[in-house]
């Protein structure tokens, strides 16, 4: 299946495969686009987390103790930390992909910074909610 | 008679190869959800912080409220519709094997439509039981 060149001639030498890792630069909009996945399925976990806090809840005051406590243990910050990330990150992403999908931010420029501001606005809006939980005593 | 035999209509080639005509609610769906989760993902994170503060009572008192009960059932059930549509997307881009393929689709459908229930059910246990505040 030898593709012709437009002047009828055969391309020299095997194909061009698809981007190789080792011929391809880390872009900008690749960590923003694999983050987003990642961010999401990390929220899936959050999701199940917080379908367990309910029925923790549901089931009295002895299982939601435990379930607070496991929660408070430095896994537990260490997790909800990162899903603190994860929900800002996601937002932003999210909110990216709906202006995307009208067409529009395409271009190379606005695509990279959008991807770095979604990054930026996740780190700073998880280290603003991170600092009110330590004023208010929540951590 | 050979497939490819040129006494086909290109009509009846293409017939059964297209689309399923269903794709476009579900591409809908997952931006509606998306949009929908923008202002209760930003709840949550107001919720969890006065969460961590309130204890079993307060938690309890938090749910007895409807403006606190409804935001998070609607949470918890929007999220598991739009986790199992992005999940579904996630295992169909990377696993091909038909039977690994469609056992994935099956846990994650059963873990989305299990979490959502068990959580929405359980907020409306701790929101209409008389115990608490």
């Amino acid at each position: 299946m030898g593709q012709a060149g437009t002047d009828g001639s055969r391309p020299k030498g095997p194909a061009p495969l698809s981007p190789h890792l080792q011929v391809w630069r880390w872009h900008i909009t690749m960590a923003a686009s694999i983050l987003t996945r990642a961010s999401g399925v990390a929220l899936y976990v959050g999701v199940i987390i917080v379908a367990g806090w309910a029925l923790a809840l549901a089931s009295g005051p002895d299982a939601y103790g435990d379930f607070m406590g496991l929660m408070g243990s430095w896994l537990g910050k260490l997790v909800l930390l990162g899903l603190t990330g994860s929900i800002f990150y996601h937002l932003a992403a999210g909110l990216r992909h709906l202006v995307f999908d009208t067409g529009r931010g395409f271009a190379p420029k606005t695509a990279n910074a959008s991807a770095v501001l979604c990054i930026v606005f996740a780190v700073v809006a998880t280290a603003l909610v991170w600092a009110l939980a330590f004023a208010i005593g929540a951590v | 008679m050979d497939a490819n035999s040129e006494l086909r209509t290109p009509l009846s080639r293409a017939r059964g190869l297209g689309s399923a005509k269903d794709g476009v609610n579900r591409f809908i769906a997952e931006r509606v959800t998306a949009i929908a989760l923008v202002p209760l993902s930003l709840w949550a994170v107001y919720a969890a912080l006065q969460v961590a503060t309130a204890g079993y009572e307060g938690a309890v008192a938090l749910l007895h409220s409807p403006v606190n009960a409804v935001p998070a059932m609607l949470l918890i059930a929007v999220s598991c519709a739009h986790m199992k549509m992005g999940m579904q997307v996630i295992v169909e881009d990377y696993i091909h094997k038909p039977g690994a393929k469609i056992a994935l689709l099956l846990i994650s459908a059963a873990v989305c439509w299990l979490a959502g229930a068990l959580g929405v059910f359980s907020i409306l246990k701790v929101a209409l039981s008389g115990v608490g505040a």
